[in-house]
């Protein structure tokens, strides 16, 4: 049965696509091309609306143990916004970290068709598939964090021959069933379980005397030589640090040339200039970005309210307790492989930490230049919920609304910004690459984030609303591998996405010594430590899709 | 897996996860002659009790009288679809049985609550107020050169946690047994028992379990160098408390241990409190951690479904068709006694130990065969044990790790989650 979409303006950066009015065809869950017989059994007449592909989301705390604990923390952020169960939804509640169906549903009626936990630790693993099996609507996946797990650090400190370190990283991707890898603030988890409370790019670990430059190398490169799409996804050293431009500008130097991805770059570029000794690092980094063709980044931008941040950074985290909002955080260390820390936090913009940092996310979207290497993100809910997000896009969209919003914030941050000299607006195609495009393409995601033919028929219908924060609110149409799962923002059909993961090939003789590894120190055996597939496609009733790997070469 | 063919097929079954304490050791060896389980490796008194007990013969009943599980279920679901506010308790299952129990408490408007989850609100209470640094397991066991056990007998609930945790042939940072000290506060129990022979140094620190906050209280004070003009704090020396903030501070790593179920005396969370808020403020200067165990029944597995599903660590109630959380309110314990709820849907598949609590209400129950019942409930379902009878996943005491629970074939016998489906299906 071939479905067409007729007549709208479509956004297909990945195929070049700008606006153009096109008919899309869709067949058994698939975008094909016209059929030549020219036989449809049903058409949607779209006529003046904007079509994309279904946004994907590269970074989004949705899923694990970290974000339950989140849920946990703050009860009181959920009473706000509970959710009841209708015929077709289930019930639930949302604001800050929401649960999981709601999470599903919001993403969706916003008109997203994919998310992806970006901090999933080994340990953690079953638990982050099994709420992300329970988050329906979206496609999921997940990153696995290395780098301050014990094993990496003494293959590194022993000078292992660097095929066997690439094999423990592509034998991890395998049994956390991971697309991608992270590593968060590197080696300083770890290194806070010894007791230092900071790691600088060439400072040594106490105990494994390695730098977090030699790890972020030795996983970027591993990573390549696998043939991993994505890059390694950074999260640096020294979050929420005044003056950590430096770091994040020298961790981008030292990646010589080897891809990196660095994640909510806004919590990692601040200066210290000014009274206050805290200013926006943002020019700085974006002049580096725009000369590095190897890195891209997304944003993690500050929004104002109430949310809770959580992330593996137990160091930093545990330092940034002290401003959190309740008073209460949780700091954990985690079976020598991985650490978290949750700490409730209210932006307010009459801050004037909190309205530099919403100036340094804004200062960084406007001043990179290319959308393909910088995505959108709030790294939710670290810097706001992603419900955000079309309120995020108009201000990228809308200099005058911009420029009204600059106004609310803490006078002293307007007035060290140079937002008001800024007058890049973002287009539709710009957005769509943001938002589809360039996650897809950077994750590797074959037939995800486009509109062509043999892609997923995950497409999103948008009324062409000059008020863009109210456009991309309220999708009038979202398609989930064909199907209409939204009609006007409204979740109309409940489906269950799939779950994408990468598989480069390892030598499985890295089995012995991790096994001897298992036994002697860990409490879980290696046989149960490794996630089967039947976990994900017979006890969460999901599905698995491989995207393809490159070869893995030497 | 080694297998025999014949009727007597025996099989032997490898890095098995016990799903009968929190813990989750998944290092045994299970052997299954003809039905009958005998654990080969690495079980404990309570594993071997429970994996070996004999499984009797068990019919689904409806008021006493043997029927169909079709009937059974069609009857449970016409309880459930008459009820005004039927509560959704034991709730001793795994993930997936969790989750067919947030499916039907919310469609049947019903209030959801675990067996356990009074010690565990010991813990949630400090946590949504206080907040806390932990650690896990597998790090316990690497790096903690002090270990401060606080409570009683915590070998009651985790037989092998000494064994496992405290004093393994090897670690990664070579803090082995002889390396460590371990203090007790509160029920001391008797050192070679309690610990083996290994463990470098032992202190006792004996109170009754109502004292040990004050003990804790009064460690603070002097770590934090405040003058205690009292000579003892909770029945012990201030000496004694002295040697005690000496050794936290010359600790690497201190761990503070505490199981919820065994600090079972009112306002327990204080003591958590006490734990928890030494190590916050050891934690300004030096590294030291709390570790929580507990978690039997599938609890820890309880409150985290229901969190990740409705935002609430149990304690809700869905008849407003939202989840409502009110961890007073929606204590079926306290429901019961106060004469609230007109229906109980009591699942217990995991040890047959977790009665159903003594009530008029009428009552289904999901059990495992063998589940000890004051009283002849209004229907009975016998359904498999996680990890035994069928597969599953438990997630252990310190919330981060998830095991597999293998299907070891010991009975055939319906799992939570299909049943649970049944009777949403049929209301």
């Amino acid at each position: 049965m071939v479905i067409k979409l007729s007549g709208g303006k479509v956004y297909d950066p990945a195929n070049k696509v700008s606006g153009e009015v096109r008919d899309i065809y869709v067949e058994d869950g698939k975008i094909v091309a016209a059929p030549a017989d020219g036989r449809v059994a049903q058409t949607h007449n779209l006529k003046g609306r904007v079509v994309m592909a279904g946004a994907i989301d590269p970074h989004t705390h949705i899923g694990g143990g970290k974000i339950t604990i989140a849920r946990m923390l703050i009860p009181e952020d959920h009473m706000k916004d509970e959710v009841k169960r209708t015929d077709l939804t289930r019930a639930g509640t949302g604001h800050a970290v929401p649960s999981t169906m709601v999470t599903g549903y919001r993403y969706a009626e916003m008109g997203y068709t994919a998310c992806f936990e970006p901090a999933m630790l080994p340990a953690n693993a079953r638990q982050a598939h099994m709420e992300m099996g329970d988050t329906p609507m979206v496609d999921k996946g997940a990153f696995v964090m290395l780098g301050s797990d014990d094993y990496f650090l003494r293959q590194l400190a022993a000078k292992q021959e660097f095929e066997r370190i690439k094999d423990y990283v592509a034998w991890t991707m395998h049994s956390a069933q991971a697309i991608a890898v992270k590593v968060v603030n590197p080696g300083g988890i770890s290194a806070f379980k010894f007791n230092q409370r900071k790691l600088d790019l060439d400072e040594e670990h106490v105990y494994y005397h390695v730098t977090p430059r030699q790890i972020i190398l030795a996983l970027a490169r591993a990573l390549k030589e696998l043939g991993v799409v994505h890059p390694l996804h950074v999260h640096g050293c020294n979050l929420g640090i005044p003056g950590n431009i430096e770091s994040t500008l020298a961790t981008i130097r030292a990646a010589e040339g080897l891809p990196l991805h660095m994640t909510h770059t806004q919590f990692l570029s601040y200066g210290t200039e000014g009274d206050r000794k805290f200013s926006s690092g943002a020019p700085r980094l974006a002049e580096l970005i725009n000369k590095t063709p190897n890195i891209s980044i997304d944003v993690g931008q500050v929004l104002f309210g109430q949310t809770c941040t959580a992330s593996g950074d137990s160091m930093r985290q545990y330092s940034i307790g002290k401003s959190a909002h309740p008073k209460r955080t949780v700091i954990m260390d985690i079976e020598c492989d991985a650490g978290c820390g949750v700490v409730p936090m209210r932006y307010r913009d009459k801050s004037f930490v909190n309205a530099m940092q919403w100036v340094v996310g804004l200062e960084t979207f406007l001043l990179v230049e290319d959308p393909w290497r910088m995505f959108l993100t709030t790294d939710h809910p670290n810097g706001a919920p992603f419900y955000t997000y079309p309120h995020l896009i108009r201000l990228l969209m809308d200099k005058s609304f911009r420029d009204d919003m600059l106004q609310r914030i803490n006078p002293d941050a307007a007035a060290m910004s140079i937002l008001p000299t800024i007058t890049r607006e973002y287009t539709l195609d710009e957005i769509a690459i943001m938002t589809r495009a360039g996650p897809a393409r950077s994750l590797g995601l074959q037939d995800r984030g486009h509109l062509g033919a043999g892609a997923s028929a995950d497409i999103t219908v948008y009324r062409d609303d000059k008020n863009r924060e109210a456009m991309f609110a309220t999708p009038e149409l979202v398609f989930k591998n064909g199907e209409v799962i939204v009609k006007n923002g409204k979740v109309v059909k409940v489906v269950q996405g799939a779950t994408h993961v990468m598989r480069p090939s390892y030598d499985h003789a890295i089995e012995g010594p991790l096994k001897t590894y298992f036994d002697r120190y860990l409490t879980v055996r290696m046989e149960n430590f490794r996630l089967a597939d039947e976990e994900i496609i017979d006890a969460d009733r999901g599905s698995i899709v491989v995207q393809p790997n490159r070869p893995r070469v030497s | 897996m080694r297998e025999a063919t014949g009727e007597r097929a025996t099989r032997v079954f490898e890095n098995v996860a016990c799903p009968f304490c929190g813990m989750l050791c998944d290092d045994l060896e299970i052997e299954n002659r003809g039905g009958v389980l005998k654990v080969l490796k690495n079980g404990c008194g309570w594993s071997v009790a429970c994996f070996e007990r004999n499984l009797p013969p068990s019919s689904p009943q409806i008021r006493g009288k043997d029927v169909t599980l079709a009937e059974a279920t069609k009857e449970a679901a016409s309880l459930i679809g008459d009820a005004d506010s039927p509560l959704f308790g034991g709730l001793a299952t795994g993930v997936e049985g969790m989750r067919a129990a947030m499916a039907l408490a919310e469609r049947a408007g019903g209030v959801v609550d675990h067996a356990l989850s009074e010690g565990q609100y010991r813990n949630v209470k400090v946590l949504q107020s206080a907040g806390w640094t932990t650690s896990t397991l597998t790090e316990t066991r690497n790096r903690a050169d002090l270990l401060i056990v606080v409570g009683s007998d915590i070998r009651k609930l985790h037989p092998r946690f000494f064994e496992r945790i405290v004093s393994p042939p090897d670690s990664m940072f070579e803090v082995t047994a002889p390396q460590r000290t371990v203090v007790f506060i509160g029920e001391v129990p008797e050192r070679k028992v309690a610990v083996g022979s290994q463990v470098g140094e032992v202190v006792a620190l004996a109170c009754a379990v109502e004292q040990i906050g004050e003990v804790l209280g009064a460690l603070r004070a002097r770590l934090r160098g405040f003058r205690i003009n009292a000579k003892t704090a909770g029945g012990i020396t201030l000496a004694k408390i002295d040697e005690l903030a000496e050794l936290c501070r010359q600790a690497k790593y201190g761990v503070v241990v505490w199981a919820p179920p065994t600090l079972d005396v009112s306002h327990a969370e204080l003591t958590v409190e006490q734990a928890t808020g030494l190590v916050k403020d050891l934690n300004h200067t030096q590294r030291f951690a709390g570790l929580s165990l507990g978690g039997n029944e599938g609890a820890v597995t309880a409150a985290a479904v229901s969190t990740w599903q409705s935002g609430f660590p149990l304690r809700i109630s869905y008849a407003s068709g939202a989840p409502q959380f009110d961890p007073y309110r929606y204590s079926i314990a306290r429901m019961l006694a106060a004469g609230e709820g007109d229906l109980l849907v009591w699942i217990a598949s995991i040890s047959p130990d977790l009665s159903p609590p003594a009530t008029d209400v009428p009552t289904i129950v999901l059990g495992t065969p063998g589940l000890k019942l004051a009283r002849k409930p209004a229907v009975f379902i016998p359904v498999g044990t996680p990890g035994v009878d069928h597969s599953g996943r438990l997630i252990r005491c310190d919330s981060v790790v998830s095991l597999p629970l293998k299907n070891l074939h010991r009975a055939e016998l319906p799992r939570v989650a299909d049943v649970l489906a049944s009777i949403e299906g049929a209301l």
